[in-house]
């Protein structure tokens, strides 16, 4: 009986040893050093990402500190206002002029310029598609797995061909930010057009509406708060890259942190993490309030 | 005249509906198509008319392929087989562009749980029809609130479907439709997630707007009551297939099948006869030609106590009775002119059974029914009402 098993086994073993090593490694290597081809098309988006990074970035500083505080603060008090919530102002309003107090202004400012470059590009890719999942379901097999890949893969691999493709700086920092922050709201965007209830889309067309029309006039509104949650996700994934981004030099309160972490230095890590907590914090409520879902609550 | 003319019109559900549909011209059954190929058969082959102006019922059990055939009527599904002849045009063939027009000028459509958009304010709703074919923002707004004025909702326009009741709410679907000003409503299930007394009020209601629309209205429901009460003319299904279309009297009286018989045994027969189904011959008396002696020996022979006073043009006179008659005959009287009592209960050909009861009780006499010119048409004793009620026979319109 044992002669018999062992024969098996040896036989496994024959079938293992004959299945070659898959090079999968060198093969993306290859394909990625093969895009590099078209070298004058990443430096078209490099340059894109750049200028409107740029824009913000000086855009933004060219508002004096307390002037800004106080906008953001006046924006978040007129969110909240119905609801008489006041937390969120007073939020802000203590929260920046904290960071500003600790010397992390211009970082601030500039982080703040990335996450929002990033969620606007991905909110500009990442809703067409998760539309045109929400209406076929043949796109939304094959960009599932495609989005679960881009989640799943540990962030710090994209900085690789983030690298290769647009060099070192806020550049491949937004690029990795991109790939990395937006599935939510592909996925959200998806099952918002999803959930639309069938009578409303047989009342749109029922009337005579276009598809367009449909679109427009009913799925995207009845999606709109679900589409709001991803993008909110998408924001806050984006804050999370700010760290990784800094290992490939993409400034801001994430290259403090990175380079506290390289020193020992806890003092400012701490600073720098805190200062990021807020922002995200920030972030998440203001999005959070814009969401019309839960002013009414 | 037929508006829509309904032919051979068949869904069957799956990607490859050829055997099913093959089985259905043989007649196959919808249990042994479902069994042989796998393929869910919606709505078999139907037939039928719809007349210009009339409440056309689709009545069934649910799964019974009414609501499948409503959506087939403005193509939210795609029909396998058949046709929609709308004065003319095949509807089951037209490209996107026609059907779209079809949808925004001669077809609306009324949905069971309301398909309000809840993003939208109640004005905004009403619009939605005129918006999409890109009516001018004064002109739909002012259409919309015609429309809205019809079905009683002026005032309400700046609030949102989740603010109104289901009854209102179904009011703002009613008016959405109307404010296309289609030729065709469709109305699925409209009243039926309504309360028992709201929906008798929206029935009550969409007669009365039909009344001065005269829309065809093609309506669908599950409750018989429902039918009667707003039907014109009722088509009832069952398992896809048409089992008898005909009018509400029709339906009640000459029930095509046991399926349609067993439908029928529940309803309250006072709603749905009139006058004329119970009514019966009576015996009269001619009062400018014939005299007391003609009237006592007519009411000795017919066994009766009084009775019906006409002219020559059978117009109601009023009634005698024999004891006064009697005294007459003994005193040698014979015009029988004094004698004629005018306060007689009188009802109309097409008076519900329901309002019959309240008159046959406070009477003694039996009701004189009234046809044309007041004309005597019958009478209808009390007896007649109570075994109509208990389900004898009655007399139909043929």
């Amino acid at each position: 009986m044992s002669e018999t098993w062992e024969a098996i086994y040896a036989w496994f073993d024959a079938i293992l040893d004959f299945m070659p090593e898959l090079p999968v490694g060198t093969w993306i290597e290859d394909f990625v050093d093969w895009l590099q081809n078209a070298q004058f098309i990443f430096d078209g988006i490099r340059g894109f990402v750049a200028w409107v990074t740029g824009m913000f970035n000086s855009f933004f500083g060219l508002i004096p500190p307390i002037l800004f505080i106080l906008i953001l603060t006046v924006i978040g008090y007129m969110l909240v206002r119905k609801s008489e919530k006041f937390g969120l102002p007073i939020l802000i309003f203590l929260g920046l002029l904290f960071i500003e107090s600790i010397g992390y202004w211009d970082e601030l400012i500039l982080t703040l310029s990335l996450v929002i470059t990033a969620t606007l590009i991905s909110i500009v890719i990442g809703v067409p598609i998760g539309i045109w999942m929400g209406r076929s379901d043949l796109v939304k097999n094959i960009v599932t797995p495609i989005l679960d890949f881009m989640q799943t893969m540990p962030a710090f691999v994209y900085l690789i061909p983030a690298v290769a493709f647009f060099s070192i700086g806020i550049v491949p920092g937004v690029i990795a930010s991109v790939i990395f922050a937006m599935p939510p709201t592909v996925r959200l965007t998806n099952l918002g057009i999803r959930q639309v209830p069938a009578e409303m889309i047989e009342a749109s067309d029922a009337f005579g509406s276009t598809p367009g029309q449909k679109l427009f006039k009913v799925q995207l509104p009845m999606a709109k708060v679900t589409i709001m949650a991803g993008i909110n996700q998408t924001i806050m994934l984006a804050l999370s890259m700010v760290v990784i981004a800094a290992m490939i030099g993409t400034d801001g309160i994430g290259r403090e942190v990175y380079y506290a972490v390289g020193r020992n230095d806890m003092a400012m890590g701490f600073e720098a993490g805190i200062s990021l907590v807020i922002l995200a914090i920030i972030l998440d409520r203001l999005t959070q309030a814009l969401n019309p879902e839960n002013r009414k609550a | 005249m037929a508006k829509i003319e309904v032919r051979n019109l068949t869904k069957v559900f799956g990607k490859r509906p050829k055997p099913a549909l093959d089985m259905l011209k043989e007649k196959k059954s919808k249990d042994e198509i479902l069994e042989k190929t796998g393929l869910t058969v919606g709505v078999n082959r139907a037939t039928f008319d719809v007349n210009e102006g009339e409440v056309f019922v689709i009545m069934g059990l649910s799964g019974s392929g009414k609501s499948t055939l409503v959506r087939l009527l403005n193509r939210l599904i795609d029909p396998t087989d058949g046709q929609i002849q709308i004065e003319g045009d095949d509807l089951a063939k037209m490209d996107d562009n026609a059907l779209r027009e079809v949808r925004r000028k001669h077809m609306s459509m009324v949905f069971q749980k309301f398909g309000l958009f809840p993003f939208r304010t109640i004005l905004q709703n009403v619009e939605y029809g005129l918006e999409v074919q890109g009516i001018a923002k004064e002109e739909r707004r002012e259409k919309a609130m015609k429309s809205l004025a019809l079905v009683g909702l002026q005032g309400y326009e700046d609030q949102f479907p989740d603010q109104l009741s289901g009854g209102m709410q179904q009011r703002v679907g009613l008016a959405r439709a109307l404010a296309n000003d289609p030729d065709v409503l469709l109305m699925d299930e409209a009243f039926s997630a309504l309360d028992p007394l709201i929906r008798k009020d929206m029935q009550d209601e969409l007669l009365d707007l039909q009344s001065s629309m005269q829309k065809t209205i093609i309506f669908i429901t599950h409750d018989l009551d429902e039918a009667l009460r707003i039907g014109d003319r009722i088509m009832i299904m069952k398992d896809g297939a048409v089992v008898q279309i005909g009018s509400p009297e029709d339906i009640l009286m000459h029930p095509a099948d046991d399926y349609v018989r067993r439908f029928v045994e529940d309803v309250d027969r006072s709603k749905v006869y009139t006058a004329e189904n119970i009514m019966t011959r009576p015996e009269t008396v001619n009062m400018e030609k014939e005299g007391t002696r003609v009237a006592l020996q007519r009411m000795r022979k017919a066994d009766i106590s009084s009775i019906y006073v006409v002219n020559r043009t059978r117009q109601l006179q009023g009634i005698i009775h024999a004891g006064d008659i009697a005294e007459a005959v003994n005193r040698d009287e014979s015009d029988i002119t004094p004698y004629v009592q005018k306060d007689v209960p009188t009802c109309r050909l097409d008076t519900p059974m329901h309002d019959l009861f309240n008159l046959s009780s406070t009477s003694h006499v039996p009701i004189a029914v009234l046809g044309e010119n007041d004309k005597l048409a019958g009478i209808v004793i009390r007896s007649k009402i109570l075994a109509a009620l208990s389900g004898e026979e009655v007399n139909t319109s043929e």
